[in-house]
């Protein structure tokens, strides 16, 4: 049984784990991007959050509160994973704190009505597990294992948002033209997810030729766009996009074009909310403080004395 | 101070089964470990009995040595019963 080296382990598709050599690149990689989704699961907290105590009924409010808990557990799966290639969770979120790390640019918008958390969960979920189901098979295991899991999760929070809009669109007329609204704000956005286009999106060779990343940018957008398209049919309401229409050639739904000069503002800190989210990320941070530290006194003061300890 | 400790969780999905490694956690003590295991890793009744062990208590092997290591076993083919032929005709061996 000879040791395996690291490109061939990636020519057999195998799976490459903690302690095995791996490039430098390699690492520096998956940790930012794994870092990157972790921090995103825990910011995306906060949009939906925001209507826990507003849900408009018992049950919705349940659900709500089990999808936010979701990224909450989302978030620590993947910190974990990411601590599996030798960095610190508490670094990361200080890197996060301190902006040298980003989150997914969609949590910059806000949620201002009850329909944006159908959206979001309809929309956005939908394209995060577009973006994710590639990510199971993932070439470092912890973060491919990890994805298996948040994959399972996060079907239940597509199915609710979907849920969502299709009662509000089935209700009163009013009701309906909010679900419309949340569509028609959530939708570019959305598209957003997927990263800058194929001719712009400077890492992903390198991230496909390491597998990490399985397919580009512009095929999983197009993925969305086709599963999307006939969902919306269903809900009975309009994507903002008068371009898309079957193109029986491609085999694929045509849309109109992404304006990316938009998503590169939101990544620079210049969306409807990047100030807020920041700001209450770092509160929650220390205003916990007191919780963790009073956690850890407790753990020392009821810790067994070694044996032979004076 | 850092962070808590690290803590490996593993879980027994039903009886029968033995308990499967799921991923890890931070946690100041063992009380605290087992609580998050559970809010963490069987949110959707994943299981009927966890285990946490401290990251630090596990002794693992050296991957750089893996090929001496498991060297022992690379021979010993007769270990298998596909090693030995067996008379057309005779059943149940």
């Amino acid at each position: 049984m000879p040791n395996v080296s690291f490109d061939d382990l990636l020519a057999d598709d195998g799976r490459v784990e903690p302690r095995d050599p791996m490039p430098d690149g390699y690492r520096r990689t998956l940790v930012r991007q794994i870092a990157q989704h972790a921090h995103s699961e825990i910011i995306g907290m906060q949009p939906e959050g925001n209507w826990i105590s507003r849900a408009p009924s018992l049950r919705r409010k349940a659900i709500l509160m089990a999808k936010v808990q979701d990224e909450a557990g989302h978030g620590l799966y993947l910190y974990a994973a990411a601590e599996t290639l030798g960095v610190d969770r508490a670094d990361l979120l200080d890197q996060l704190h301190t902006g040298r790390q980003k989150y997914s640019s969609i949590f910059n918008y806000p949620t201002l009505t009850w329909a944006d958390v159908g959206a979001i969960g309809w929309l956005v979920d939908g394209a995060a597990i577009v973006n994710q189901v590639p990510l199971c098979r993932c070439s470092y295991g912890p973060y491919a294992r990890a994805m298996v899991r948040i994959c399972k999760e996060e079907s239940f929070h597509q199915r609710q948002g979907f849920e969502i809009l299709h009662t509000l669109s089935h209700g009163t007329p009013g009701q309906r033209a909010m679900a419309q609204d949340a569509v028609d704000r959530y939708w570019w956005p959305a598209l957003m997810m997927f990263g800058p286009p194929d001719d712009d999106s400077p890492h992903s060779a390198q991230s496909m030729a390491w597998g990490i990343k399985r397919f580009s940018n512009d095929d999983l957008r197009q993925r969305f766009v086709d599963m999307t398209v006939p969902q919306a049919e269903a809900l009975d309401l309009t994507l903002p996009d008068p371009e898309i229409r079957w193109n029986d050639e491609r085999g694929h739904y045509d849309f109109g074009e992404v304006d990316f000069g938009e998503l590169t503002e939101v990544i620079k800190g210049n969306g409807p909310c990047n100030r807020e989210r920041m700001a209450h990320r770092l509160r929650a941070h220390e205003d916990g403080a007191w919780v963790r530290e009073a956690a850890a006194a407790y753990a020392a003061k009821h810790a067994v004395p070694e044996e032979g300890a004076a | 101070m850092n962070d808590w400790p690290l803590w490996e969780v593993f879980v027994r999905s039903r009886r029968g089964l033995s308990h499967v490694h799921v991923g890890s956690l931070h946690a100041p003590d063992a009380e605290l470990a087992l609580r998050n295991a559970r809010d963490l890793y069987t949110r959707r009744q994943e299981g009927i009995s966890l285990w946490v062990v401290p990251s630090a208590q596990i002794v693992a092997s050296d991957p750089g040595e893996r090929e001496a290591f498991f060297d022992p076993a690379d021979d010993k083919v007769y270990r298998h019963p596909t090693f030995y032929s067996v008379p057309e005709g005779v059943e149940h061996l």
